[in-house]
């Protein structure tokens, strides 16, 4: 699947299907630090995501203020 | 994961309430979080002029929706502070919200209307860019609130949270005896309210995105130097250890720490000899700043 990442933005590929708890630990993101998004949807810890998903992982700090 | 009120599909899992929400019954709690603490700390009433600092991120722009829902009429105050794309992106997205919902929105330039911009001003004075651009926004805010009853703003719990330990860790008790989630008016100085105190940073960002509300989700390029929010990193991994701990450290000092830090015989204000604002000393420290960004030669010959 597609993941899109943040500060800056950019896209890793990754292998999928998965569960989204496995995603961020195999990308070594703290589940609580960022947002799970799907198009509109927003996911947690427990969904699944499929090879052919696009998944941005936005983080909660916004930088700034 | 289900929703804890209708069992269908969760979206939003807050772990320090060990609850797990749908769309609507997400939205729902933090709009019922936020009317509680509006109620709770009696920030306003129906009937008050209200201003909110909006800057285009996911907080301000929540609240503006949340407050807008909950009945409240609320306008809007930008504070163009020109650092580069990341001011003129902001500034696009805080007038597409407000066009679209038809909601009223002031523009303060601080390059046009006052001469400098912020990577200027760090550039001049020996402090961080975030010292004065702080610094500067509380007087644009202060300034742009005249006229209104309170000025509303979008800090959440984890800004407050990281800005107690900041405040603990130096042990600064000027700052504890003034870190509230109302700070009432006194001369000169507008009524400040901060509705979003319960609700986490997660739960804002989550808000802005099921409400379908499009933020500056990249960050100040200067933020490298922010200390509050290397204090938020720190804080999460506490948070994740023990979920409610943040909440517990903010709210157990505003119950029963705050109180022995009450500011006692207030210092005496007067007002800048240049722009009359309240002041403690003679110029105070915005038009210091401005002065030194907008003439630095002469003040590096003197
Ligand atoms: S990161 Fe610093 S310079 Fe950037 S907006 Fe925040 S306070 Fe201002
Ligand atoms: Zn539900
Ligand atoms: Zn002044």
């Amino acid at each position: 699947m597609k993941v899109v990442l943040r500060h800056p933005r950019r896209e890793v590929v990754v292998e999928g299907p998965s569960i989204v708890r496995d995603l961020l630990a195999h990308l070594d993101i703290v589940p609580e630090s960022v947002l799970v998004i799907r198009g509109n949807e927003l996911l947690t810890r427990s969904d699944k995501v499929e090879d052919d998903d696009t998944i941005e992982l936005r983080p909660v700090i916004s930088g700034g203020m | 994961m289900n929703c804890r009120v209708c069992k269908q599909r969760a979206a939003v899992e807050i772990r320090r309430h060990n609850a797990a929400f749908c769309p609507d019954h997400f939205v729902e709690h933090v709009q019922r979080q936020v009317a509680r603490t509006i109620h709770d700390y009696e920030m306003f009433g129906p009937d008050d002029r209200l201003l909110l600092g909006v800057s285009g991120g996911k907080d301000s722009l929540a609240l503006w929706d949340i407050l807008t829902g909950l009945g409240y009429a609320v306008d809007g105050v930008y504070l163009h502070l020109g650092i580069g794309e990341y001011s003129s992106e902001s500034l696009i997205l805080t007038e597409q919200f407000a066009a679209e919902r038809d909601l009223a929105l002031r523009v303060v330039d601080l390059p046009v209307d006052y001469g400098f911009s912020i990577p200027q001003a760090a550039a001049t004075q020996g402090r961080s860019a975030c010292s004065v651009c702080g610094l500067s926004k509380r007087y644009l805010l202060n300034d742009a609130a005249a006229g209104y009853d309170a000025l509303v703003m979008g800090h959440n719990l984890d800004d407050e949270a990281a800005t107690l330990l900041g405040n603990v860790l130096k042990w600064n008790t000027e700052y504890l005896g003034r870190q509230a989630p109302v700070l009432p008016a006194v001369e000169g100085l507008a009524r400040k309210v901060k509705p979003l105190i319960r609700v986490a940073e997660r739960e804002t960002a989550a808000y802005a995105v099921l409400r379908g509300i499009e933020y500056e989700v990249e960050e100040c390029p200067m933020v490298a130097g922010n200390t509050i929010n290397r204090l938020k990193e720190r804080m999460s991994v506490l948070e994740a250890n023990s979920p409610g701990v943040k909440q517990q450290f903010l709210f157990g000092f505003f119950e029963r720490g705050a109180g022995h830090f009450e500011v006692g015989e207030k210092t005496e204000l007067g007002s800048c000899r240049s722009c009359g604002s309240p002041t403690t000393g003679d110029v105070c420290a915005f038009c210091r700043v401005r002065d030194r960004a907008t003439h630095p030669l002469e003040v590096r010959e003197s």
